[in-house]
């Protein structure tokens, strides 16, 4: 995979995530790519996974809903409203899982520098239980072996 | 005030970088306090305040011996934090890597516009 281990994945404070990402594109494009269903599904989420419902209403005050089809046939739905949108720069949304207690607050800003965009999405979960939860749920319910702690000691160094 | 969940004392203690190094040490094996002291420039009471606190979150522990009191990595708690990060990791990764995909094609079709405007 030509891409893998670009992404840098952090645990920031104890209730949020901090994610960095850097694509060959300008951020118009990512912009785009983000906030348009028929693009949003054509990416959101890995392979086995579909969207089966994406509605964005991509305006300040505006919402979306998502369910997400896992690979296994199950299906998480989720929703969420926009607070923030400066395009193609940054945007704040809050969002929240079916049969899940509290928002969480999601801030992307979209960084151009050399026709490369990057990415820095700060995922702040309402409480550490939901933080805790988010994970699982993500499994695509193979079993699979993590057995990879060189490795994340490697990255989180 | 919340209850800690086992994964907060882990990411918690995971969040130092003089805390990683040190697990980062140990997972090669066993090391006194003077010989995780050694590469670091700080003081032989500031790491054995960093053990406690990776000691506290499980992911160490201490051995008997009075005088050495050798330090090991207890893998279980890091195995689930592990778990837990690559889960997460993997999904966006993925999800990053079609995002690549469907960036490409529209730069194509971007480029594809552009040549016809000109003509």
């Amino acid at each position: 995979m030509k891409n893998t281990g670009n992404l840098k994945v952090e645990m920031h404070g104890d209730r949020a995530v901090l994610m960095t990402r850097v694509f060959d594109a300008p951020r118009q494009m990512l912009w785009d790519a983000f906030s348009k269903p028929e693009l949003m599904k054509r990416w959101f989420g890995p392979r086995g996974y579909t969207l089966a419902v994406c509605e964005i209403d991509h305006r300040v005050g505006g919402g979306f809903r998502f369910v997400i089809e896992r690979p296994d046939g199950e299906q998480v739905g989720m929703r969420g409203t926009f607070r923030e949108l400066q395009a193609p720069e940054r945007s704040v949304h809050v969002e929240s899982f079916d049969n899940m207690p509290g928002e969480s607050t999601v801030t992307a800003v979209f960084t151009e520098a050399n026709g490369k965009t990057t990415l820095i999405a700060t995922v702040e979960y309402p409480t550490r239980e939901v933080r805790d939860m988010v994970a699982p749920m993500m499994e695509p319910g193979a079993a699979e072996s993590y057995d990879k702690l060189a490795e994340l000691l490697a990255e989180t160094n | 005030m919340q209850a800690a969940t086992p994964l907060d004392a882990t990411f918690a203690a995971l969040a130092d970088p003089t805390r990683r190094a040190i697990l980062a040490r140990l997972a090669e094996g066993e090391a006194t306090v003077l010989e995780l002291a050694q590469p670091f420039a700080i003081s032989q009471p500031a790491i054995s305040k960093h053990l406690k606190v990776l000691e506290r979150a499980g992911l160490i522990s201490r051995g008997r011996d009075a005088q050495r009191r050798p330090c090991r990595l207890e893998p279980t708690p890091l195995a689930a934090a592990n778990h837990w990060l690559e889960n997460y990791r993997r999904f966006w990764e993925e999800s990053f890597e079609r995002l690549d995909v469907l960036l490409d094609e529209m730069k194509a079709e971007q480029k594809k516009v552009k040549r016809g405007k000109r003509r």
